[in-house]
């Protein structure tokens, strides 16, 4: 599969990522690359292994076989140096450190970044103070870009749903990376909210930052992404621009199943396509 | 004349009238009320009278027109409890005392009152054997105590229900207890907030150093009931709220005043064993803070961590030239802090190295395994089993008196008038060292190392991906609170004259063991500076006191842990984090916030 985009240069590489349990093979020699100012959807039914490409991406798997270079450099499999390279990303299930404000949540994420270490600290040396400053500077701006300023000393946990997903990425950000991994940023969101994460999406990647989004909302990705890769039992089904991948039929069939013998009658699929325009007019109500 | 609270129950109770709460003994309010004064009052005066006969009862309660022992603290009791329901008329000048809970605070005074003078009288009935022993002055007291606690608990409570049910008795009860946030405290000048500082940490060391040199059990149990209620009671009040917005406010200075209040213990007590008391009490929260590092921040649980105590205490003890030491020699006392600090760092490295890629409970039983390793081999390096270096179960004794700038620690001084005992130089000795703790604790924590090991702890993936190198941090934390144990363990070595294995177990009766420890740390409230002092102050000084109970008092101090963690599982002092005032929630498991309605995700989805 060509990219449409070919005028960017490659930030990642996976090629030939391969991920075994034991028997049971769970991502199966998977190539993606992911250029520079791309936004790339990375999409599949349940348990197509998106998510278990994505711990391969970022270290907390190693994978079986094949490999995963960032901006042309190995990565190790070690997620803290996966970050520190320049991949950051946000978790399905969101994991915030709950019990920490949500600045700190962000100056965690500025971890990397920063160099001070415990005698700085205990010593309170010169550039400590400058260090810290500047870190939380840096994370206040993120938070305005977030729209979360205004909730810096709240606890994470205190946060409503969507807040805690917009703290998430901007934790991620914190990092500096030049490679988002977004894990389902929309889940659990209404149509207004997945609307601002979109809007959001489409600022970081304005800052030049790179963005490797799984989603199962296929509106949201068709906005969204410049390419889309289908992922189906742990294999890349198909690849390209998200209007060729949602009218490809095995991508259909990998959701929807195959047509079988006795297929759903006329009238069931009328009933289906009117409850579909409904749910669709509703929405595109809720948007306005 | 009835208080602001019940009107603005009566109106609520349009919504609905469930939710009205009543008091637990029904009456009018100014009766009630009335009942409360006049019933402490009574109970203040029964103290100036006899309340038993003969002073075989410690105390001398024979005198009359003279309060002594338990009375002074009925007498105290009552007073507050008077001048708290006296608050409740809305009298001018007496507002200050209740920003909170008004209500509230008279109840908890008013069984305080009952509490320790109840007390009073069963102690004097059954040591005397009988009823008889008590004179009038003692039924006067109690009849006005519980004259006190009818009418407060006839008071209405200081808030409505929060949910539209009527809960039972004890519901009720627990309700009636209760109170509401105080409002922000008016502005004062600095100088003045200094001052209130200033004057709550004289009143805490006044308390403190009284409870430290109880001469018997009786007044100690006394002083526990009478401080136990008193506590809780400006607590709902609002007033302890009000001071720590005053000292988070001033830290530097609620450092200095706090540092202050305690070089001064040591002058308030004329007895070298209260002394002791009080050293003792600083080695176990100085090495308890060290713990604080492990377990409050990084989260790692150890179950071993008295041996990086004794590791500190042994290597200051085989350096400090006591006779018996394998090694004869003898360094000056800075040189035996870094031996001990740097030999308890690299044992904390040789075994958090292995150890830390555990997490959990298997953390856990690793280093319980690790603790008792250490005890064990202290044991058979005595020259039979293995080299001969530790004396064995002998330990090493003799260990000499540290002499400081000519300054001999070992003998009593002439301090500004006032003798200095002893113990008491080397509780001040020791306190250079908490001092040395509180600050790498409160530097560390809040810097970009202690913000990682609090993001080990809530989430060690997530912390990860976030760059943190997760095994590194947690050995750093590991050897930290090591070395902080170890400077602890040099000086303890010189206050008891002599180690020996058996003082490093994981549990004991003595207080700094692993156990205890931990238990320190959890009952004061992880991640806090001043949350392990308070534990460990209490933890050592109700053994220390109450010997009659040395036998139960493993099973009372699961007990304790147990009611703890059932209705204050955030430990004595909240944590920073969860004192916030946004959404106060006090209580750790509140569940995550309702995503959207599943509608929503629905409608999004079949949209695609």
């Amino acid at each position: 599969m060509t990219t449409t985009t070919t005028t960017t240069t490659t930030v990642l590489d996976a090629s030939g990522v391969t991920m075994r349990f034991g028997g049971l093979t769970a991502v199966r020699s998977v190539d993606l690359t992911v250029g520079s100012g791309e936004i790339v959807g990375l999409i599949g039914p349940n348990g197509a292994g998106k998510t278990t490409f994505f711990n391969c991406l970022t270290g907390l798997y190693i994978p079986t076989e094949g490999t995963v270079t960032y901006k042309g450099t190995v990565l190790p499999p070690k997620p803290h140096l996966v970050t520190q390279a320049g991949i950051a990303r946000t978790f399905q299930n969101i994991r915030l450190f709950a019990n920490m404000t949500v600045l700190e949540n962000v100056l965690v994420g500025r971890h990397t970044r920063t160099k001070e270490g415990l005698w700085s600290a205990l010593l309170r040396l010169p550039g400590f103070k400058k260090a810290e400053e500047e870190s939380r500077d840096r994370a206040m701006e993120l938070l305005e870009f977030t729209g979360l300023a205004a909730k810096a000393d709240h606890l994470a946990r205190n946060l409503p749903y969507g807040e805690q997903r917009k703290l998430e990425i901007a934790r991620a950000l914190a990092s500096e990376p030049g490679l988002l991994l977004l894990d389902e940023p929309t889940a659990g969101m209404n149509p207004q909210e997945t609307r601002a994460t979109e809007e959001l999406v489409f600022a970081i990647r304005d800052k030049g930052i790179a963005v490797l989004v799984i989603e199962h909302d296929i509106r949201f990705i068709m906005n969204l992404c410049d390419r889309v890769a289908v992922l189906v039992q742990g294999e890349k089904l198909v690849e390209g621009p998200a209007e060729v991948v949602q009218a490809d039929e095995r991508v259909i069939a990998a959701y929807l199943g195959t047509p079988f013998e006795g297929a759903p009658g006329k009238e069931e699929l009328a009933e289906v396509e009117a409850a579909e325009a409904e749910a669709h007019s509703t929405t595109e109500g809720d948007a306005k | 004349m009835t208080t602001k609270t019940t009107n603005a129950t009566a109106t609520d109770t349009t919504k609905s009238a469930a939710t009205a709460p009543t008091p637990i003994i029904p009456m009018p309010p100014a009766a009630a009320r009335a009942a409360a004064v006049t019933g402490s009052v009574v109970a203040l005066v029964g103290t100036f009278l006899a309340w038993t006969w003969t002073e075989e009862f410690p105390g001398n309660l024979t005198v009359t027109g003279y309060p002594g022992g338990l009375q002074v603290l009925t007498l105290i009791s009552g007073a507050l409890t008077a001048l708290f329901a006296l608050s409740g008329y809305g009298i001018r000048g007496l507002g200050w005392l209740t920003p909170g809970g008004t209500n509230s605070p008279t109840r908890l005074l008013a069984l305080g009152v009952l509490g320790t003078t109840g007390y009073a009288m069963g102690a004097i009935s059954s040591e005397l054997g009988g009823l008889v022993n008590l004179e009038p002055g003692a039924w006067v007291s109690g009849i006005g105590a519980l004259l006190a606690v009818i009418g407060a608990l006839g008071l209405p409570a200081d808030q409505g229900y929060d949910r539209d049910e009527s809960p039972n008795l004890w519901g009720r009860i627990r309700h009636s207890l209760s109170a509401p946030e105080p409002g922000r405290a008016k502005e004062l000048p600095s100088w003045a907030e200094i001052l209130i500082i200033a004057a709550g940490f004289g009143i805490g060391l006044y308390v403190f150093s009284y409870g430290i040199s109880t001469e018997y059990s009786e007044l100690f149990i006394g002083f526990l009931i009478t401080a136990g209620f008193g506590f809780t009671a400006i607590m709902r009040a609002g007033l302890i709220k009000q001071l720590s917005t005053l000292t988070a406010k001033h830290r530097n200075v609620t450092m200095a005043a706090a540092f202050v209040a305690a070089i001064c213990f040591p002058f308030t007590q004329s007895n070298d064993q209260y002394a002791l008391i009080g050293a003792n009490i600083l080695i176990f929260a100085t090495v308890a803070l060290g713990l604080n590092v492990v377990v409050g921040l990084a989260g790692l649980l150890d179950l071993g961590y008295v041996a990086f105590l004794g590791v500190g205490a042994y290597a200051a003890a085989l350096v400090s030239g006591s006779p018996q030491s394998t090694i004869g020699v003898q360094f000056p006392f800075w040189a035996a802090v870094l031996t001990g600090a740097a030999a308890s760092l690299i044992f904390g490295v040789v075994i958090g190295a292995p150890t830390l890629r555990l997490r959990g409970d298997y953390l856990a039983i690793v280093t319980l395994g690790f603790g008792e390793i250490f005890r064990i081999t202290m044991n058979n390096l005595n020259g039979n089993s293995g080299p001969d270096v530790t004396n064995g179960s002998n330990g090493i004794p003799n260990i000499p008196d540290l002499e400081l700038f000519g300054f001999n620690l070992g003998l009593p001084h002439n301090v500004l008038g006032t003798e200095l005992t002893r113990s008491g130089n080397y509780y001040l000795l020791m306190l250079l060292f908490t001092a040395i703790v509180v600050l790498v604790f409160r530097r560390s924590a809040e810097s970009r190392i202690g913000r990682a090991w609090v993001a080990i702890r809530e989430d060690e993936t997530a912390a990860t991906a976030m760059g943190i190198n997760g095994f590194r941090l947690k050995l750093l934390a590991f050897a930290l609170g090591a070395a902080l144990a170890g400077l602890a363990g040099t000086v303890q070595a010189h206050v008891s004259y002599s180690i020996t294995p058996e003082q490093y177990q994981f549990a004991g009766s003595v207080p700094p063991n692993s156990a205890f420890l931990l238990a320190a740390v959890i009952l004061g409230g992880m991640g806090t500076i001043s949350g392990p002092l308070i534990g460990a102050a209490l933890l050592y000084l109700i053994p220390a006191k109450l010997q009659f109970m040395q036998e139960y008092q493993l099973l009372l101090f699961g007990f304790a842990l147990m009611l703890l963690m059932r209705f204050r599982p955030e430990g004595l002092v909240a944590d920073r984090r969860k004192q916030l005032e946004f959404h106060e929630t006090g209580q750790l498991d509140v569940p995550e916030d309702k995503p959207l309605p599943e509608g929503a995700t629905g409608v999004a989805k079949a949209g695609a």
